[in-house]
């Protein structure tokens, strides 16, 4: 068993005041435990935690370069094995290292087979460089190379489905976690880590600089996030959706208005279509994974 | 004793020796008949190395650099268009400082596209950070794989390396070499055993970034690392020699030196064509000679410059261009002349697997002898 | 401090960097009202809030950013973000 109270993610870091990824980090970390080896891609996480000479990583970490995290860690895991040493073996990659330059990587290593976990932590965007659009990157959503303007809504297309291309890959266990329920996400950590073969969890990190809402509010707008069906929270093994979590579901529109990469569904006019659009996909989603919580009417 | 073999697998023997723990490789022309034996090895327990079947070059250095970082010795082997697939990854790895070595069966860049022969790969990345030997034999080819693990190992190196051995010319040749026992290869190659490498006991974190006020200093210790390996390179060498005969202690390799009035400047298998010329031209009474470079990186400026200073002119083959300027050998050996007075003509030679022959480098002398160089050799104007 | 081979470092310096100095507003606890839940503690990004012997939940001030998480997610509302007299 991990010992949780451990804090293996060393204050002094510079990340944003209220950030998910030091967040998503630290809670990773602890349902790691110390017997662990972290390969990190290029990226916010990796960039305010390891200025040198300063580190706030006490277990031992690498970052090599933006897209090949699974591909070190590949090596990482062969050395590992060769030497009949015990540590495991987490990549921590942001979504625009996961979803997009890092497929090439990420999907030789999972069709390859690699007794490691890959974390990504999601905040809808390449943070580090300024908040512009990932694969991972919301429907609607404005980021500095989707910005809404008088032609355009935001990003055009919706959310990569991830956890599903690796499911597909035969990956025997796969989740979907948030910095919103930081028990859950050490316990999906915790199995991940102890299940052979190679593993995804894919944590919602939300990023307050990045999606324009006040540090004190992430944990809340990782919740509505959930609470809408906007991202659902669920584990699949060996490709089977299960253990989903439930919710009573809220309208999108509580969700989108607390964010300013939405505002323009509200001013300066409200977009009904386009909300409606988004409340379309909460609904799909609800529907796929089942979680809508159906009250017994009196 | 002896044994007649294809280069591609006395590198593999060779390889094999050094006891990888982990190789990493993607197949490319003309290098997969290296990680094809290498993985039949594996497959009949003759060698004890974890094998990973990469999607890509990219991911094969980047799992090398992984393997390497925690731990085990690490090798990979590829050429032309998968080495610039490594670019990125090349950079990295020296930068990281992880004594990752690999073959590259040299052959031409694209586009256009060429599955044969030259150097322009390697020579590419000559600004990396990483220690390049040319093999002119498949002896030479073979020895180097050690001598680079030992070099490269040496804590005060810790540096990667490329083995360079001509594509076609010398991978797919097949030449006698001389192929030392494992108890042999044991006694020069210790165990890789890194002092600090990925360990939960004592954690370390590897890769991170340096602003402005430590980025010069950490590529200036990169820099002096790689040019000192020079005494680290003699060292090993040194030691080659006594316990098997063959001296790899020098950077720089004579032939009929001495009193050569035009001296030859080359690396790989051209040398060998050349050797050959040169006993032709000697026999005729012309005073030439050629000047082998088995490492072009570190430089070996001051080795270089020494043993050229008794010539009259200076004829360097380079089978590859700096695009829009000149070879890259005939640039590192004018600047290491430079203020002798001798005068260094280059030329473009063998480029994409045109065949050099023997009369080839005469006509080269004479063309020294005149005063006419800087140019590519052996254009068929016919087709341009 | 010599300069690292390949740009690596071992914990501990991050420590150097007090990033208690980026607040503007500052968590005030009051432990009459808190109810031990340890939430606060979970979801510090910086992970300064510690627990003593006696489950007394306090943050360091070297390192609070006072970003506002624990007094948003107390559910006693124990915690009050009060601006920092400089």
């Amino acid at each position: 068993m991990v010992n949780k109270d451990l804090e293996l993610f060393d204050c002094g870091h510079r990340a944003c005041g209220g950030c998910g990824a030091a967040l998503a980090a630290r809670l990773v970390l602890k349902g790691a435990g110390t017997n662990t080896v972290v390969v990190s891609s290029t990226g916010c996480m990796e960039v305010f935690s390891t200025p040198y000479p300063e580190t706030s990583w006490k277990v031992p970490w690498i970052h090599s370069l933006f897209e090949n995290a699974s591909a070190v860690a590949s090596g990482v895991v062969s050395s590992l094995k060769k030497q009949g040493r015990t540590e495991k073996v987490i990549v921590m990659a942001g979504d625009g290292a996961t979803f997009d330059i890092g497929m090439l990587c990420i999907s030789g290593a999972f069709e390859r087979g690699h007794d490691f976990t890959y974390i990504c932590y999601d905040n809808e965007a390449y943070m580090n460089t300024g908040i512009q659009r990932s694969g991972a990157t919301p429907y609607d959503a404005s980021t500095t190379t989707s910005p809404a303007g008088s032609c355009s809504f935001g990003n055009k297309r919706p959310k990569k489905d991830m956890p599903q291309i690796l499911a597909a890959h035969g990956a025997p266990y796969v989740a979907t976690a948030s910095i919103a329920y930081p028990m859950d996400l050490m316990q999906k950590v915790e199995k991940a880590i102890n299940t052979p073969g190679p593993c995804y969890v894919q944590v919602h990190a939300p990023c307050c600089t990045g999606w324009g809402f006040e540090g004190e509010q992430t944990v809340a707008i990782a919740k509505l996030a959930i609470e809408t069906g906007l991202w659902v929270n669920y584990e699949m093994i060996d490709g089977k959706v299960a253990k989903v979590k439930k919710v009573v579901r809220k309208p999108v529109e509580e969700y989108l208005k607390t964010q300013k990469r939405f505002r323009h569904l509200f001013k300066p006019k409200r977009q009904d279509a386009e909300i409606a659009a988004i409340q379309a996909i909460a609904d799909r989603n609800a529907e796929k994974y089942g979680i809508d919580i159906k009250l017994k009417k009196e | 004793m002896p044994e007649l073999i294809e280069g591609s697998l006395a590198v593999a023997e060779a390889v094999r020796l050094c006891r990888p723990q982990v190789i990493a490789a993607y197949p490319i022309t003309p290098q997969t008949h290296i990680v094809e034996a290498l993985a039949e090895m594996v497959a009949n327990g003759k060698l004890d190395a974890d094998y990973i079947t990469v999607e890509s070059e990219f991911s094969a250095l980047s799992a090398c650099l992984g393997a390497s970082a925690a731990g085990s010795r690490t090798y990979s082997a590829t050429t032309s268009q998968g080495l610039a697939l490594m670019f990125e990854v090349c950079f990295n790895v020296a930068g990281m400082r992880f004594p990752v070595v690999m073959s590259i069966a040299n052959r031409a860049l694209g586009a256009p596209l060429s599955i044969w022969n030259d150097q322009q790969d390697s020579i590419s990345l000559r600004d990396s950070g990483w220690l390049q030997f040319y093999a002119e034999d498949n002896q030479e080819a073979t020895d180097l794989h050690y001598i680079a693990y030992r070099v490269c190992e040496d804590p005060s190196v810790l540096l990667p390396a490329f083995v360079c051995f001509d594509g076609f010319i010398l991978s797919h040749t097949y030449e006698p070499v001389e192929q030392l026992a494992q108890a042999d290869i044991d006694k020069f190659l210790p165990k890789f055993a890194p002092k600090e490498r990925l360990d939960a006991a004592d954690p370390i974190s590897f890769g991170m970034f340096a602003s402005p006020d430590y980025y010069p200093e950490f590529r200036y210790a990169h820099d002096k690392a790689l040019k000192d390996s020079a005494l680290v390179i003699k060292k090993a060498g040194e030691e080659f020699k006594t316990l098997f005969g063959r001296d790899y202690s020098t950077m720089v390799e004579g032939y009929h030196l001495k009193d050569a009035e035009t001296v030859l400047v080359a690396m790989g298998s051209i040398c060998g064509t050349t050797k050959d010329a040169i006993d032709e031209m000697r026999a005729e009474g012309k005073k030439v000679g050629l000047l082998k470079i088995r490492v072009f990186r570190p430089f070996p400026t001051e080795e270089l410059a020494k043993a050229l200073a008794g010539a009259n002119r200076i004829a360097v083959l380079d089978k590859n261009i700096s695009l829009g300027s000149k070879g890259a050998v005939a640039l590192e050996v004018k600047d290491a002349l430079y203020g002798s007075g001798i005068p260094v003509y280059g030329y473009i030679i063998g480029l994409g697997g045109r065949d050099v022959r023997k009369k080839d480098i005469k006509e080269i002398v004479a063309l020294a002898e005149k005063g006419q160089g800087d140019r590519f050799y052996g254009l068929r104007t016919e087709v341009l | 401090m010599a300069l690292a081979v390949g740009c690596r470092a071992r914990p501990g310096k991050a420590r150097d960097n007090k990033t208690g100095s980026w607040r503007v507003f500052k968590p005030v606890f009051d432990h009459e009202k808190c109810s031990q839940c340890g939430t606060c503690k979970t979801i510090c990004p910086e992970g300064c809030i510690s627990e003593s012997a006696d489950e007394v939940f306090t943050p360091d001030y070297t390192y609070c950013k006072g970003c506002g998480l624990c007094a948003q997610e107390c559910p006693g509302e124990a915690i009050e973000m009060k601006q920092e007299e400089k």
